[in-house]
């Protein structure tokens, strides 16, 4: 150990300047995406993408209409599925927990969330597309809705455990049964974190493409009812960013606008709300 | 000594009963969860039985694609993805736990967390925005400027020789190094920062500098944390699709150049699943989703148990 000083201290200075570079480099690359994304989106949109039907490639102008409404109704509808599923699988896990079986389920939640979106999609395909025989909103929305569970669970489960154990004792110490408990108390002073779980849950389902290409499909007409093809946000996006037409470009980057704008703002506002923590006061 | 006397009321009694159901439920949904892991795993292995039947392990190991004369072999799927997985590990490790250092041991607190919500975000970004932005972006920026550059410099390799596309496995590997980012960033982050003060004081004390208690004491002690947090990024980087489908340029040939275009068992089953006609075809595309969804689930528990391990030795000792 014969170095210097003057060596060792330049080594501490030149290494932790560079942590600094590398963070600096990581953050600017959030700006660069949301400048490229508003500069060219911005020059994009217009009032006809919200309102018009798609053009066939060639004619100019039109709209995504049907894919903003079919991308409301399929996070809707997964959203009506995996919510109460996840949400009631939360519970258990921070309410009544039973040792062995509860880490087994905390574990396969986990693991759940880390399977790729697209074996999800093929889940989805053989258990809706393929006995129904046709693409379907619904298929979407059941690729979604598995999607959501895990994550939604794993929330409701982290911020019930933030309720304070005195304020579940008082309430069984007045007499109140468990489930009255959980439903009257320990729920209501943990639903601001449960809330702000599920938003992020559906930011993050809402820009899934991959378990939609072959369960949602697409469509260019409006779609009627859950059982047909339904055209979505980030499918759009894809067939669109992919194609060789420029005005099917400059749409792609108007959707691309569109879609970040709704999840960073959900991110965002979910973020501020866990931010002024639970609904009481922590003793 | 009274006894206790239990008065039955009518409304006791259905608050009793209220038990019994609420637990009922909730462990009903709970055990939905395992159960929908198994079913996941069923469908795969049921799905994939055609083209495993016929096929066999020689699926694995061979390289011939074409759908029309019923040839499939996996090989160039598997290769693209593990390669595209290790060059965006390549990068975004060295980057990641260098800002994981910088945002835990040198920024103030409240200055790293706002920085930290900031590279969480890139984590909120959909996949197919990212694919958007690297087309018309990335692609043109690496056939003109990066591609040619490499060439240059590290022509001598066979890795950078051939024709500047754009498009191809380096671009793949580039955007999925961006998309891991925040993935290995906030859990190495909550690693170091499980690392008890008296580590960093008692380095500081025997006269080291800040970047040698930082690179001898606390990133060891947060190592296993850290390769945690490499490896979920890595299974993230496998299971990719969109971004990489929409730039690799979907090649089902070997290439030794990183500049070719490849391909990567999510970006196969993303292009061709829903063509897919005949049980053979439709089943070989499912057992890739199959071999996928083994890389992951292994790469994901072993990444769980670091993390635990890990977060939990820190908090045990502090």
């Amino acid at each position: 150990m014969n170095r210097s000083l003057a060596w060792r201290k330049t080594v501490n200075a030149v290494m932790l300047g560079l942590t600094g570079v590398f963070t600096v480099i990581t953050v600017s690359a959030l700006f660069v995406i949301l400048g490229y994304l508003l500069f060219n989106g911005g020059k994009s949109l217009d009032w006809n993408f919200f309102t018009k039907l798609p053009l066939s490639p060639g004619e100019l102008g039109g709209g995504m209409a049907n894919a903003i409404k079919g991308s409301a109704e399929i996070i809707g509808l997964a959203a009506l599925i995996g919510i109460p599923v996840g949400f009631l699988a939360g519970v258990y896990l921070s309410e009544y927990e039973s040792r062995a079986f509860a880490s087994l389920v905390r574990y396969v939640a986990d693991l759940l969330n880390g399977v790729p979106s697209i074996v999800i999609g093929i889940v989805a395909w053989t258990l809706v597309v393929v006995p129904t025989r046709t693409f379907s909103a619904l298929a979407g929305a059941v690729a979604l809705a598995i999607m959501l569970i895990p994550i939604v669970t794993r929330q409701t489960e982290q911020f019930l455990r933030e309720v304070p154990n005195s304020l579940r004792e008082a309430s069984l110490a007045l007499g109140a049964h468990k489930w009255r408990m959980i439903a009257t108390v320990v729920v209501p002073a943990g639903s601001k974190g449960i809330l702000t779980g599920m938003i992020l849950g559906i930011a993050r389902i809402a820009g899934e493409t991959a378990p939609l290409l072959f369960t949602a499909f697409n469509n260019q007409f409006w779609s009627h009812g859950l059982t047909q093809p339904t055209a979505t946000l980030p499918v759009q996006i894809y067939i669109r960013a992919t194609s060789p037409y420029e005005d099917w470009h400059r749409q792609a980057w108007a959707a691309g606008l569109v879609l970040i704008g709704l999840v960073l703002l959900a991110n965002i506002l979910a973020r501020l709300v866990l931010a002024r923590g639970i609904s009481v006061p922590r003793s | 000594m009274a006894t206790a006397v239990r008065v039955d009321t009518p409304a006791k009694k259905a608050d009793q009963a209220g038990d019994q159901i609420a637990r009922l439920v909730v462990l009903i949904f709970a055990a939905s969860i395992v159960l929908i892991a198994v079913l996941i795993v069923w469908v795969l292995w049921y799905d994939s039985a055609p083209s495993r039947h016929k096929l066999g392990w020689s699926f694995l190991t061979s390289s011939q694609w074409n759908p029309v004369t019923e040839q499939f072999g996996g090989l160039p799927f598997i290769f693209g993805t593990v390669v595209t997985s290790v060059l965006a590990l390549l990068i975004s490790v060295p980057l990641g736990v260098g800002s994981a250092i910088f945002l835990s041991e040198l920024a103030p607190r409240r200055i790293s967390d706002a920085l930290t919500f900031l590279i969480e975000l890139l984590a909120a970004i959909p996949s197919v925005i990212y694919g958007l932005l690297a087309i018309f972006t990335l692609v043109p920026l690496m056939r003109l400027y990066v591609e040619p550059f490499l060439r240059k410099v590290l022509g001598f390799l066979p890795l950078f020789q051939g024709i500047a596309y754009g498009v191809g496995t380096l671009t793949a590997g580039v955007i999925l190094a961006v998309m891991t980012l925040p993935f290995i960033i906030s859990v190495s982050r909550e690693s170091l920062l499980a690392v008890p003060g008296e580590q960093r004081e008692a380095a500081l004390a025997l006269g080291s500098t800040k970047w040698e208690t930082t690179w001898q004491v606390v990133v060891p002690y947060a190592r296993l944390g850290i390769m945690g947090a490499i490896f979920l990024g890595l299974a993230r980087a496998l299971g990719e699709t969109m971004a990489v489908t929409m730039v690799i340029g979907n090649s089902t040939a070997i290439h030794a150049s990183l500049f070719a275009p490849g391909n990567t068992i999510a970006a196969v089953i993303a292009n061709e699943f829903a063509e897919a006609t005949g049980d053979v075809y439709q089943g070989v595309l499912i057992e890739l989703g199959l071999v996928l969804f083994c890389l992951t689930i292994i790469l994901n528990g072993l990444a769980r148990l670091m993390i635990i391990a890990t977060t939990r030795k820190g908090s045990k000792r502090a």
